[in-house]
């Protein structure tokens, strides 16, 4: 399939894998250093490089590839490309949240060294989900984030980080065996299919889908819509996601929010391919659609009277993705393009916003929106950070999200689901509305109440660059993408003929 | 070995991994529990010989001895330290009495051969016709989950669930590719390893390992 030299496609793809790897274990040896932070971030500067590589060596169609183990195509470039992004904004935000976690005494020598052994080990596992070809690989890859983040979204030891930390083990421990289950049956028709060696190989799945059996095909697709979905913070398993983005550290709930969940995503979106040819794509439409509406149902009802502003954007993560599998559901080209915009535009917004949430915890000492007030007028960089944030988040031009939420709408109405836009976009304005009224008050409002915190005018602490360029830089990018469809379009496309089925 | 051998000897392995998951329910003392686990494994890690020697696979024995070291000896080995630690012996009232617990996994039990018609449809044969078993320990493996308050109560739903999987896997399509099962292995063993350090933080924090106290983190 690939023309090019293999060795250059050993390095392609090796080198994200390896690179943060490195990173890792450099970190758990020599333990917290600005060194070993620049290191990760230097990784997921890799891990961007290698999807533009990717790209632009599978943007014509194809794929490259290393054995049999490592695969790459031009949706997997487009996935590296979301890690690389949300990853390079996480952990150059997280050279400056550790140091001042370690300066306020809430983490020890110990926590930032598991911190820089964890957050790079957490790239390496999902680059290695977007680029394993055996989908048994993939789940295994998926699973592994659990462990590497468990520690993370408990680092501050507190009870409540405990209990979210054993809630968020214990529901996508479950949730994740499910796929497992799912994953073992479509091996199970597999090997009835060819009547002998059966294969988790996407590419030769992709091309035996019809003559897999569709009575076990039917109870997999479940199983794996189910368990994919709770690590995609979809109802009916959704309930750890805001537990664990509140507790997490802000790059952390970063890095879930902007990575772990597409990821989620991705492996549906490689197993829509196979399910519409083993069963009636209705089917597998109904079911994406009836967990997609729920999602979105569901936040949008909580977002209303949110009161902690790392929960709200919790939420909002969820939304998000809600709007993504609508897009997976209809499942055309061009919705697959749009659903991939909206992946890369949400995990950049929300990477900004969860740092930039992160710094504003660390100023005002509280996470409750009404005890966050006036922020405009006492910290103009962040709260306009904020503010830009949210107003990308929430499908404002120029920003991405604007064009990609536009394009699902279109793809739904191309593909005769147009009474899916109704629901959608009634739950969409909700959500506008909620977010919105939080976030003035939180910009705008009255000055603070002198409640619980006693630092509050005492701590007049400023943004410096280092802070502010990452968060800055990701809302150019975000806009940039918005207003200029090259380079991305065509790549987009070719993804898109990939996963896409009309 | 014969045919007859076969089938008898699998029937025997999977009878028993059903028995040992009903007890499970039924039994409320923690250690007991924690050895129907070992005999688990074991018969785990016998299923996986048997398919070997009827299919021939040199490469089967392998993962059956893998099975045996994880699922018989590592995994209780760690649930015991826990046990070891902390001074909770039996689960302290559970939810749902051990009559209703009975009754439901005779449902679920129902109901996990219900769902798998289909899966035996597709190819019948001694080992996919006992391929309820697998889902039934999943069911059941999950109820315990839910109508358990002791945190280690819900990691023997958790290991119950997965060699339902597991037995699953084997029954099904004599196990999974080895790259997977290798990830698959790792992966278990490992958050078995996190839930025991999180149940020690428990125990620090809340004097005890009661999930009931897990209430604080809600919405307004």
């Amino acid at each position: 399939m690939s023309t090019q030299p293999h060795i250059a496609n050993q390095v392609v793809l090796v080198a994200p894998l390896l690179g943060p790897l490195v990173a890792a274990a450099a970190g758990g040896l020599l333990g917290w250093r600005r060194s070993i932070a620049w290191g990760a971030v230097a990784a997921s500067v890799l891990i961007l490089l290698s999807g533009v590589l990717v790209g632009v060596r599978t943007v014509g169609g194809g794929a490259i590839g290393v054995g049999t183990v490592l695969r790459a195509d031009a949706l997997t470039a487009v996935m590296l490309l979301v890690i690389g992004a949300v990853g390079v904004i996480a952990t150059w935000s997280g050279v400056s949240y550790v140091e001042r976690e370690l300066a306020a005494g809430h983490t020890d020598e110990r926590g930032a060294r598991l911190y820089a052994l964890l957050v790079p080990a957490f790239l390496a596992a999902m680059v290695l989900a977007v680029l394993a070809d055996n989908l048994g690989v993939l789940w295994a890859a998926v699973e592994a984030t659990t462990i590497v983040t468990a520690f993370l979204v408990g680092h501050r030891r507190t009870r409540a980080s405990l209990e979210a930390t054993w809630k968020y083990v214990m529901i996508c421990s479950v949730g994740i065996a499910m796929a497992y289950l799912g994953t073992v049956l479509v091996y199970y028709a597999s090997k009835q299919a060819t009547g002998g060696a059966g294969s988790l190989s996407w590419t030769v799945l992709a091309v035996q889908g019809d003559q897999l059996d569709s009575g076990v095909m039917r109870i997999a697709v479940a199983l794996l819509v189910l368990g994919f979905g709770t690590k995609a913070g979809l109802v009916p398993m959704h309930s750890w996601l805001p537990d664990a983005h509140s507790q997490a550290p802000a790059p952390v709930s970063a890095l879930m929010s902007g990575v772990l969940l597409s990821v989620a995503v991705y492996a549906l979106l490689r197993y829509r391919v196979i399910a519409v040819e083993a069963l009636d794509p209705r089917f597998v439409r109904n079911l994406l659609l009836v967990v997609a509406l729920a999602s979105l149902a569901l936040a949008a009802s909580l977002l209303i009277s949110q009161r902690d502003y790392k929960r709200l954007l919790a939420y909002s993560s969820i939304e998000h993705m809600g709007l993504v599998v609508v897009g997976l559901a209809v499942g055309t080209p061009l919705a697959v393009a749009a659903l991939l915009l909206h992946i890369l535009g949400h995990g950049i917004g929300k990477a900004v916003l969860f740092c930039t949430s992160g710094q504003i915890l660390a100023v005002e000492n509280t996470t409750e929106i009404a005890h966050v007030r006036g922020l405009l007028a006492r910290q103009p960089v962040l709260a306009g950070t904020f503010a830009v944030g949210i107003a990308a988040l929430l499908g404002l031009p120029p920003f991405s999200l604007f064009l990609s939420e536009l394009a699902l709408m279109r793809a739904a109405a191309g593909a005769g689901m147009g009474w899916v836009i109704a629901p959608v976009l009634l739950l969409l304005v909700i959500v506008f509305l909620a977010v919105a009224r939080h976030t003035v008050g939180m910009l705008f409002g009255d000055q603070p109440v002198p409640a619980n915190d006693n630092s509050g005018a005492a701590h007049p602490m400023r943004l410096s660059r280092l802070e502010s360029t990452p968060l800055v830089l990701g809302l150019v990018v975000l806009a940039a993408i918005g207003v200029v469809a090259w380079p991305l379009q065509p790549l987009l496309q070719a993804a898109a003929a990939i996963a896409g089925t009309s | 070995m014969s045919e007859a051998a076969y089938v008898q000897s699998l029937n025997l392995v999977v009878g028993g991994l059903l028995l040992t998951a009903v007890l499970m329910l039924w039994w409320r003392e923690l250690r007991a529990i924690v050895r129907l686990l070992v005999a688990q494994g074991v018969l785990l890690a016998g299923l996986a010989g048997i398919l070997a020697i009827q299919e021939g696979d040199s490469q089967l024995y392998g993962v059956a001895a893998g099975v045996l070291l994880l699922k018989g000896i590592a995994l209780p080995a760690v649930l015991r330290r826990v046990l070891r630690d902390g001074r909770e012996a039996t689960e302290s009232e559970p939810l749902v009495n051990a009559a209703s617990s009975l009754l439901a996994a005779a449902f679920l039990i129902l109901f996990a051969y219900a769902v798998s018609r289909p899966l035996v449809a597709l190819a019948p044969s001694p080992a996919t016709r006992a391929l309820p078993v697998g889902l039934s320990m999943v069911f059941l493996g999950f109820f315990l989950m839910i109508s358990r308050r002791r945190a280690v109560s819900q990691v023997v739903g958790f290991l119950l669930m997965d060699n339902g999987i597991a037995a699953t896997a084997f029954l099904a399509a004599a196990g999974v590719p080895l790259i997977v099962e290798l990830g698959v292995s790792l992966d278990l063993f490992l958050i078995v390893l996190v839930l025991q350090v999180l149940t020690a933080r428990m125990r620090l924090k809340f004097g005890g390992t009661d999930l009931d106290d897990l209430r604080q983190l809600r919405d307004s």
